[in-house]
């Protein structure tokens, strides 16, 4: 069964008007969202990236040339990615529909692993 | 998670930073834990939510607090001397944020949001805020303002204090009295703004109820607040809190007093009531609580609707409109008169409160006039004054109770 990318991309200042009550409602979601994602063994890993800090790294003419990342033009950045199987893009598009992450104004994208 | 972890969470960490960093920076205080939630927000769905997820964030508070003090040129002299004050971890055990639960810290906290010297609108504000852990948009739904003057009132209070370099500390026995009547006037109306359900949501009503009754019940217990008043208050509250459960039916419909399911009423809360109620005739003051929770405590004491002691509530409410000649009392008044005296003389007693200029959005007046004309067959008089009250705020479940009363005096009409 193929293994897709979901790449979980967020913007923080979204977050920073919400009530501890909206918040710990919003994770309660998410708890019950992926626990049913480990249960059905739909879920192999899920893992959050660091904020605030990366590199970018581009070599021209053989000159390494290092970037701090992100990528600050953008007001979304990537806050974590979750690996699931399913057996094509329709069914893991409609496993992720239901993903919290979207009701609360996230975007997510979704690539499959090439597995040849 | 517990229900309300977040919120109860958010009120303890507040109280226990600003004890560290002084009631001047209560707003960094605030911002820092609500970037340590927000962490938590953007982490939990991945790592899932830690075995101690309070004392997660305190951990995540902390040192946030630390890094902000660290780039804050008005901390540099203080920086060690703060460090060693913030505790490592949380209080011990961890798991904290019940309800009931107050720590010392928070006390300190709730008297410096409730001082008298920072406007009214803001000591509520500034409590549910800082202490209880709800957000501007649900302070403002509770209260029916707009969240831009709730946004305000927290503002000018914040610089009140500020200014004024108001303490925060429990007062010391020569000024608790006046200091501890202002903080039961905060708790009396969040839980007000609970019970009476406005608008917004269920939970949030349901919060600022159990805040106020269990933070009034930690002042009636701690040696440096307790006192008749304050037990008063407790058990008003109580007496109030032990109906939630019978207020509302399975439909969301709105059950009147003299219909409840009285086996739903919650009797230890009752019974707790009661021996606040006891404790509370200790001294030789009485104040409005007082009269009040005794009202509450003959409702709660009645076994059915049919055995309330009527005159006894009328002389409580001459009692306590002697004490507070506000409308509101003599509206409530007037419905106990109907009960001793047909409702005939409430009609003619509510004409007589009717005028006031703050009962002129009042929903409770006309629905109260319509009932009582409803009880004299006068249908077409209450069916007028059902249509009065839905022009008037009130909230989803009054609106379908009123139109229920709306139809059935249409439908009666000859």
């Amino acid at each position: 069964m193929p293994t897709y990318l979901a790449l979980l991309y967020d913007s923080p200042t979204d977050f920073a008007d919400l009530s501890p009550q909206e918040m710990q409602a919003i994770i309660e979601k998410y708890r019950a969202w992926s626990n049913r994602m480990y249960d059905k063994g739909i879920m192999v890993a899920g893992q959050k990236l660091k904020d605030g800090e990366g590199r970018v790294l581009r070599a021209a003419k053989g000159k390494l040339r290092v970037l701090d990342g992100p990528f600050s033009e953008t007001k979304e950045v990537v806050g974590g990615y979750f690996a699931l199987k399913a057996d094509s893009y329709d069914q893991v598009v409609k496993i992720l529909a239901d993903c919290p992450h979207l009701e609360y104004g996230g975007t997510v994208e979704v690539r499959e692993f090439d597995s040849n | 998670m517990v229900d309300h972890l977040f919120r109860r969470q958010a009120g303890r960490m507040v109280a226990v930073l600003t004890r560290s960093l002084g009631a001047a920076h209560l707003d960094l205080a605030e911002e820092v834990v609500q970037e340590a939630l927000v962490q938590a927000l953007r982490r939990w769905p991945f790592m899932g939510v830690p075995d101690n997820p309070a004392g997660w964030l305190y951990r995540v508070a902390r040192n946030l607090a630390l890094d902000r003090l660290r780039r804050d040129a008005r901390f540099r002299e203080r920086l060690a001397e703060i460090r060693r004050h913030l505790p490592e971890a949380d209080e011990p055990g961890g798991e904290p944020a019940l309800a009931g639960e107050m720590t010392h810290d928070q006390l300190r906290l709730i008297f410096l949001c409730c001082h008298p010297e920072i406007p009214r609108d803001g000591r509520v504000a500034l409590t549910l805020k800082a202490v209880c852990g709800f957000g501007v948009r649900e302070i403002a739904r509770a209260f029916l303002v707009r969240e831009t003057t709730v946004a305000q009132r927290l503002v000018r209070a914040q610089r009140r204090i500020r200014e004024r370099g108001l303490p925060l500390e429990v007062p010391g026995p020569e000024e608790i009295t006046g200091r501890l009547d202002s903080v039961l006037e905060v708790l009396y109306l969040v839980f007000n703004e609970g019970y009476a359900a406005h608008a917004g949501d269920d939970l949030v009503r349901e919060g600022l109820c159990r805040d106020a009754l269990a933070w009034c019940e930690h002042l009636a217990a701690a040696p440096s607040t307790r006192g008749p008043a304050v037990h008063a208050l407790a058990a008003l509250l109580c007496f109030q809190a032990s109906r939630l459960p019978a207020r509302v039916d399975a439909g969301g419909n709105l059950v009147l007093l003299e219909d409840q399911d009285r086996r739903l009423w919650d009797r230890p809360l009752i019974a707790r009531g009661f021996r606040h109620l006891e404790r509370a005739s200790a001294g030789e003051t009485l104040d409005a609580y007082h009269v009040q929770a005794a009202i509450a405590a003959h409702h709660a004491g009645a076994p059915a609707h049919g055995d309330t002691d009527w005159p006894a509530i009328l002389a409580l409410y001459d009692r306590l409109l002697e004490m507070n000649p506000s409308p509101v009392v003599a509206l409530n008044r007037a419905v106990a008169l109907a009960q001793v005296e047909g409702p005939a003389a409430g009609l003619e007693a509510l004409e007589a409160a009717a005028g006031h200029p703050a009962l002129a959005g009042y929903a409770l007046l006309p629905a109260t006039r319509g009932e009582l004309h409803r009880r004299l067959g006068e249908h077409a008089a209450a069916a007028a004054c059902y249509r009065e009250a839905l022009g008037r705020p009130c909230s989803e479940p009054e609106r379908r109770f009123l139109m229920r009363r709306l139809d059935a005096a249409l439908s009666a009409r000859p």
